[in-house]
């Protein structure tokens, strides 16, 4: 306990220290990412079957000759509203189904949709992917407690993804982002048809041959409609009301039916 | 979700509820998890559901004075308190991920016992029927270990003198039931008051009536503050159909053979107990599951 303790005290004094020395070497590259946006928006009825959305952008300040060469490349990723998530596996126990191990990640992306100019594996070393965390298979899941020595993350973040991908949560369009001229570019992503309600952020990344030179973020807000998500809001923010509401329906009903159907 | 389905569900458990005189939430629940609506949502709108078909019912006992408040009182003391434990149960459950798996072994204990229960007792009856025997009624005796437990309470309406510790305990369990399972009860209940606590029949099933009521409506908004599991749309189309259901079920009922329709009834409720059975024992599509844990929702 106490050399965790010390541990914890020497990792908060070199910190600050360690962070010096990053700040002073200057990694600055002269280019630079802007993307936008029609909205910042977007209104979603229930009968919402999935869509695209177009974002526009641009590089600054780059050199023609590696843009000529093909030798930039774009990813951009639309990330749902982050919450925990708990992957579970279940065993047989004497004969019977049943939750066993499980792990829990820290704040990821309840949905993520990809576009880039190429597979996003192609345009950088997965190292450099993981810095960035940007792609599917290299979005950061930190499990959250105790995880034993460690052997069983590699088997829960790929169950995550799986799972992920499969609900069509996460999506991927390697050839999504298109060059409209010189150094414009479009990028289509897909909001899926179950796209969660809540603050989204597109998020532009700029590769130059491999590393990682800039990024850019927007949030974009998800607002379902209608009479379903009126609904689901007073369940959520109004639990009380909405409890005593369908006490009431209940009760009102079956005395209804008494008065209606009475025999005499 | 299809509507049509949920109206067909909602008025056959209602039809099957008039017909036999059962709540029905026994059913409604494990119909709904067929129909892979959540566990966690089909609990907590069964609930809700118990709330309407039970008021017609207790009210016309009501008017009838068949009713004992004192006695119901007493009960629902047991039964919100059972509630409150079975709704921390529940979230435990949940958040330790054994909340499905709990909720189908409940289900598959209950209904496999209470569907055995019927058959044998109706299978009695009917062999009685085809000897052409009279129907011997077991006569209780006067007095057994529940007799003699303290803190006695005298109950005018039900004319008996009573200790309150079992009739809280009843209360009690049958409020984690209630909690737990979406279920109103009275399935146990009922055999319970009649053949434990030896309370005349008369005021049996309306007294539960009236426990069952303010439990599965405490245990609606508890499952709503709490879980935010209850789904009004769903709950009020299981409702409708519910109530309409019963009238029918209630004619039917009373034209046709009572041993014969209670063996149908245990065969169903076997039938139903049984498909729970089998999901938790085949191989499932994917081990793995995922699920959002909502904190920062």
């Amino acid at each position: 306990m106490r050399a965790v303790a010390a541990l914890l005290l020497a990792l908060g004094l070199a910190l600050p220290a360690a962070a010096q020395v990053l700040e002073d070497r200057p990694v600055e590259f002269p280019e630079k990412l802007e993307i936008g946006i029609s909205t910042d928006e977007i209104a979603i009825s229930s009968d919402f079957r999935g869509a695209d959305l177009t974002i526009f952008g641009a590089i600054e300040g780059y050199d023609p000759s590696l843009l000529a060469q093909r030798k930039y490349d774009i990813v951009v990723a639309l990330e749902g509203p982050k919450d925990n998530n708990t992957v579970r596996v279940k065993e047989r126990i004497f004969g019977i189904w049943v939750n066993r191990r499980s792990m829990t990640f820290e704040l990821v992306p309840e949905s993520y949709s990809l576009s880039s100019t190429r597979d996003v594996e192609t345009i950088a070393e997965p190292p450099v992917l993981n810095g960035v965390g940007v792609g599917i298979q290299h979005i950061r899941l930190s499990p959250i407690g105790y995880v034993g020595d460690g052997s069983t993350i590699t088997e829960f973040r790929e169950a995550f993804r799986r799972l992920k991908e499969s609900g069509g949560f996460y999506q991927r369009d390697p050839g999504g982002v298109q060059f409209i001229s010189a150094s414009l570019f479009k990028a289509t992503v897909k909001l899926p048809a179950s796209v969660p309600n809540g603050t989204h952020v597109v998020r532009a990344h700029l590769f130059r041959d491999g590393v990682f030179i800039a990024e850019k973020a927007l949030p974009l807000r998800v607002m379902k409609t209608g009479i379903e998500q009126m609904i689901s809001n007073a369940a959520y923010n109004n639990a009380l009301a909405y409890g005593a509401f369908s006490v009431l329906l209940a009760l009102l009903t079956g005395w209804l039916a008494s008065i209606v159907f009475r025999k005499d | 979700m299809n509507i049509f389905i949920i109206l067909g569900m909602g008025a056959a458990v209602g039809f099957l509820s008039g017909m036999f005189g059962v709540g029905g939430g026994f059913l409604i629940t494990p119909l709904l998890i067929f129909y892979n609506i959540p566990p966690i949502v089909a609990v907590a709108t069964g609930a809700n559901q118990v709330v309407a078909s039970s008021i017609s019912g207790a009210l016309s006992h009501f008017r009838r004075g068949t009713l004992d408040v004192k006695l119901g009182t007493v009960l629902l003391f047991g039964g919100l308190a059972g509630a409150t434990v079975g709704i921390w149960i529940f979230s435990l459950l949940r958040s330790v991920g054994q909340l499905d798996l709990v909720i189908s072994l409940l289900y598959v204990v209950l209904l496999g016992t209470v569907g055995i229960l019927m058959l044998l007792e109706s299978i009695r009856a009917l062999r009685r029927a085809a000897k052409n025997q009279p129907v011997s009624l077991r006569r209780p005796g006067q007095h057994s270990w529940v007799h003699r437990l303290p803190l006695k309470m005298r109950f005018k309406k039900s004319k008996i003198y009573l200790s309150v510790i079992p009739v809280v305990g009843l209360g009690f369990g049958i409020g984690i039931l209630t909690s737990i399972m979406g279920v109103g009860g009275g399935f146990i209940m009922v055999p319970a008051m009649i053949y434990l606590l030896r309370i005349p029949t008369n005021v049996v099933v309306g007294t539960s009536l009236f426990q069952i009521i303010f439990v599965t409506a405490y245990t609606t908004m508890m499952q709503a503050t709490t879980n935010y599991s209850v789904d009004i749309v769903l709950a009020f189309i299981l409702m409708v159909a519910g109530v309409i259901g019963a009238q029918y079920g209630v004619r039917v009922g009373q034209k046709l053979r009572g041993e014969q329709l209670r063996a149908l009834l245990a065969l169903l409720v076997l039938a139903v107990g049984a498909r729970l059975a089998v999901d938790l024992v085949v191989t499932p599509a994917d081990v793995y599951s995922v699920v959002s844990e909502g904190v920062y929702r």
